[in-house]
């Protein structure tokens, strides 16, 4: 069953010197108890799909068109209050940074607490029962529940923003690098947690600058650059033959444990999204680039079931 | 030849008491951040030193350069203890250990031009005057591609991206000639695709000039692309260090192991060694090996005594029972 269709959809950001295009376009469907990873550098707008999915971007930004829509609804179409009642019940967001999102006065127990209070009638002893059931889940001890965020470490800190974000028991899980500051015994651990709710009938998006995470914890990967998405496909075969420049590029660049290769470089920078390159946003720093590529966007193509935004793939 | 050599450094920094605990004349507590830790670089070879956020990298790496004096143990380089030597040979040795930190954005000095970071150790040290200064900063400017050196000279700070500023941290460290360059997480701030630039460069300056290197990184597939040798330390020492490939193909410490089954990879090995729990506070060190609360071998033993690290130059651990495994 679909859980999430987006169809079309373009944040920007207003600034002085002009639209950032950080969303441009971009269409993504979710199955369920599917993993996706979405991987792609830092500023190609990981963050700013993941916040208007939530919509939850705020002047200078706006969603500008598109669709959103969530087990057939159109969650742009929705009023302020409903949308309250969709995000942590039926959407859950782990956020990119867990200080700033945990309140760092009052107590993790109580945290849990009024999120499910505020969601759910219930008394206030089974809430904290339920609230211990949650940090368990995320391999915490119960006793936690009495201890303010500054009295955990990071790893600790980041289980403690994914139990608030599964509180609610959400249909879709969006994890916005949730490991990125971790070591990776601590990551190992919570990306098992992450695998573990797909099981149990959720679908997960984990946002990753890790390429390698990404390929091996994700059903499928979707690619992004500039606000595109440049490519997107199962997993492994993504991995084993990319299509796209920018993803064998990028594949390319990253140093690896276990395959014994030298690491290539990709020339530039990505572009500044207020004047990005015409045609393809990718041609300065494509070695495939045509004449074409420098003037005209590439059409969106399917080749053997996988996306790819590429001249290279006209049909 | 061996460059520099360490042996049994450590470093302690006391803990902050509170105003209470001052009163009740608590004993003085040490955080143990290097706790013993030997080992030696050679001529032109690159160590990389791995490890969790606050097992002691950094400290290592300031020790080394100075920037730190040890509570014990001993500094070589090039044969000489640096503590014995006069303070004007010290500062000779010094300015031919070079470092590059972890944070492009907090290592510049926001209000200095680019080219002012490259000019000022050269005039400190007494190399160069002004001119020949600047012509120096604006080659080797252009030898990091920041090109065209002339104007990147003249920016600041800020208007820089994040890749390029580590490549200006590099610039500031190589324009010195140095012999050794501690790089402490020099690449790991930095985007993916930029990345791999600035690793490529770093590897062609030691191929150029025979550097030798201590690259600190959490990141093993880093570690392994630029280290011909590796050492991996858990809570302020060193538990196995050796060729890398050798280390990565048969890790002997149990911590080792944990940490390479849980690197992500595009081509994920079977390698499943447990860990348990979270790392055990630095000012109370757990008793006998440091690893044993984590550690799903430990036995009596290792609850008692501390293991030292045994084995030669190709590879050693710390480990009263090393594993017997190979990955492929
Ligand atoms: N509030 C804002 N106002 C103006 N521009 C913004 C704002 N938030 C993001 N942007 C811009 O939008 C683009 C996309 O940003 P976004 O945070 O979505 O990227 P990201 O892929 O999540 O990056 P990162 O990996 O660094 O988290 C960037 O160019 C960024 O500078
Ligand atoms: N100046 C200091 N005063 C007190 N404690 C310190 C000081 N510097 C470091 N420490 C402590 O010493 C330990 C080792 O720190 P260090 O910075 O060397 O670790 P690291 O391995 O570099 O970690 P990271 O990967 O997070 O950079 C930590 O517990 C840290 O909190
Ligand atoms: S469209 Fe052209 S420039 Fe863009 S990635 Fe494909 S080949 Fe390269
Ligand atoms: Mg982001
Ligand atoms: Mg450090």
């Amino acid at each position: 069953m679909m859980v999430l269709d987006i169809k079309n959809l373009s944040t920007h950001y207003h600034s002085r010197r002009g639209t950032i295009k950080a969303v441009d376009r971009v269409s993504l469907k979710i199955e369920e108890k599917e993993f996706v990873g979405i991987v792609g550098e830092s500023g190609c707008g990981k963050s700013t799909l993941a916040f208007s999915i939530m919509r939850l971007i705020s002047p200078p930004g706006e969603i500008v068109e598109g669709e959103i829509l969530f087990r057939g609804r159109d969650l742009l179409k929705l009023s302020e209050e409903e949308m309250r009642r969709v995000r942590g019940k039926e959407i859950g967001m782990v956020f990119q940074d867990p200080m700033t999102s945990l309140d760092p006065l009052e107590k993790i127990g109580d945290q849990i607490i009024e999120t499910i209070q505020m969601h759910e009638e219930v008394d206030k002893r089974s809430a904290l029962e339920k609230a211990e059931e949650l940090l368990e889940s995320v391999g915490l001890p119960r006793n936690r529940v009495n201890y303010y965020p500054h009295q955990l470490s990071g790893g600790q800190r980041q289980r403690v923003m994914i139990a608030l974000a599964i509180a609610l028991n959400p249909t879709l899980l969006i994890a916005d690098e949730p490991t990125t500051a971790l070591d990776v015994i601590v990551q190992e651990k919570i990306m098992n947690i992450l695998k573990g709710m797909t099981s149990e009938g959720r679908s997960i998006i984990l946002i990753t600058h890790d390429f390698s995470l990404a390929s091996e914890k994700s059903d499928r990967i979707v690619i992004m650059y500039a606000g595109w998405i440049v490519e997107m496909g199962e997993s492994s075969k993504l991995v084993n033959e990319p299509l796209h420049p920018y993803t064998k590029g990028l594949l390319d660049s990253v140093p690896d444990l276990w395959l014994d290769r030298k690491i290539k470089t990709m020339p530039g920078l990505p572009p500044d999204l207020v004047n990005p390159p015409r045609g393809c946003k990718f041609h300065p720093r494509c070695p495939k680039a045509m004449d074409v590529c420098k003037e005209r966007e590439p059409t969106d193509a399917t080749v053997n079931g996988r996306f790819v935004k590429c001249w290279l793939y006209e049909v | 030849m061996e460059i520099l050599r360490v042996e049994n450094l450590k470093k302690y920094f006391p803990v902050q008491k509170s105003f209470i605990e001052v009163l009740l004349s608590k004993e003085l507590k040490f955080i143990k951040a290097v706790d013993g830790v030997s080992f030696g670089v050679k001529k032109g070879e690159i160590l990389s030193l791995v490890g969790e956020s606050g097992c002691g990298k950094t400290t290592v790496g300031r020790l080394i350069t100075g920037l730190e004096e040890p509570t014990d143990g001993k500094i070589y380089f090039k044969g000489e203890d640096v503590s014995k030597l006069p303070k004007d040979r010290r500062k000779e040795i010094y300015r031919s250990i070079q470092i590059i930190f972890q944070d492009p954005y907090a290592s510049l000095n926001p209000r200095m031009k680019i080219g002012e970071h490259i000019t000022d150790p050269l005039l400190i040290h007494d190399i160069a005057d002004n001119d020949t200064a600047r012509k120096m900063a604006i080659e080797m400017l252009e030898r990091v591609g920041l090109v065209p050196g002339e104007q990147f000279f003249n920016r600041l700070p800020y208007q820089l991206s994040g890749g390029q500023r580590q490549r200006v941290a590099i610039a500031r460290a190589m324009v010195l000639n140095p012999e050794f360059i501690v790089a402490d997480e020099a690449v790991s701030m930095i985007d993916v695709s930029l990345r791999a630039a600035i690793l490529n460069l770093l590897l062609s300056f030691k191929e150029e000039y025979n550097l030798s290197m201590l690259f600190i990184t959490h990141d093993l597939s880093v570690a392994k692309l630029v280290g011909e040798r590796i050492a991996v330390m858990y809570l302020g020492r060193i538990v196995e260090i050796g060729d890398v490939d050798d280390v990565i193909h048969h890790p002997k410490h149990p911590y080792t192991a944990a940490l390479l089954s849980a690197v992500p990879s595009f081509d994920k090995r079977d390698l499943k060694v447990d860990i348990r729990g979270d790392v055990s506070n630095p000012i109370d060190l757990p008793s006998g090996c440091r690893y044993n609360p984590r550690c799903p071998f430990a036995d009596d033993k290792c609850k008692e005594s501390e293991p030292e690290l045994e084995g030669d130059d190709f590879h050693s651990f710390a480990c009263w029972h090393p594993l017997d495994i190979e990955v492929e």
